[in-house]
């Protein structure tokens, strides 16, 4: 699957989330591709999953990829979470 | 967790700021008094919060302030200053506000450089009893000492 962090410039917090959804994945062993991009560039780029931060996330919401909101974007907990509730909802 | 080595000047502790606009330039003060950014990059990271909003929020009360290298960077730097009275960001998508105490003020050169200072905050944050920690220093002193 494929995995779009995103913030206001694609060069900050979204990098940071990226590391920490990237070491999330590998411990899970899922199979996934994160990128990292600015708010401007993320509605083109197709993706399964959005992770952002609250106010992107409302932005970006009712697109064709899932988004979850993250707070701390170095919390692999809150990464993992996010992911486990995307993969359950896709599950069902 | 990884350390992050800073000398003492990039440490700062303030009581309050004016605004996120005065919580921004005193973050970035010891980046520019060492001459590792110019006063274009710190405008640069106020006019992009303007445009892009507060993006600069990665974790319940931090905030990153940061522009692109190419907007005034000299020479890698990282300052970490604690307020101890909250800063208020407005968030005109949703009309409510939230608010950090901590500011770290980034400045890259390139990519890797940009990576390595992102891991060593990202250890630093990911822990939220030292974002408690630092949040509760009464003095510079005291921060120091976390830092240490």
């Amino acid at each position: 699957m494929k995995i779009l962090a995103v913030c206001g410039m694609g060069f900050g917090s979204s990098l940071m989330l990226k590391m920490t959804a990237d070491r999330v994945i590998q411990k899970k062993g899922i199979q996934a591709e994160v990128e990292a991009t600015d708010i401007g560039t993320a509605e083109s780029v197709q993706a399964d999953l959005i992770l952002t931060n609250n106010e992107f996330a409302s932005q970006l919401e009712g697109g064709r990829s899932a988004v979850k909101a993250i707070m701390n974007m170095a919390s692999e907990d809150e990464v993992a979470k996010a992911i486990d509730e995307f993969l359950e909802e896709t599950n069902k | 967790m990884e350390e992050i080595k800073l000398d003492k000047q990039f440490i700062q502790w303030e009581k309050q700021a004016d605004n996120w606009m005065d919580a921004i330039r005193i973050s970035a003060r010891p980046l520019l008094q060492e001459k590792k950014i110019t006063t274009d990059y710190v405008e640069a990271m106020i006019t992009n919060i303007k445009e892009l909003g507060p993006y600069i929020l990665i974790a319940p009360l931090v905030a990153l302030p940061h522009a692109r290298p190419e907007q005034g960077v000299n020479e890698i730097g990282l300052s970490v200053t604690v307020f101890q009275e909250p800063v208020f960001f407005d968030k005109p998508e949703t009309g409510d506000s939230s608010e950090a105490n901590i500011f770290i003020c980034l400045a890259a050169k390139d990519s890797e450089s940009h990576l390595d200072l992102l891991k060593k905050i990202s250890s630093l944050i990911e822990n939220e009893e030292m974002i408690t920690k630092m949040r509760n220093t009464q003095s510079e002193e005291e921060l120091h000492q976390i830092f240490a």
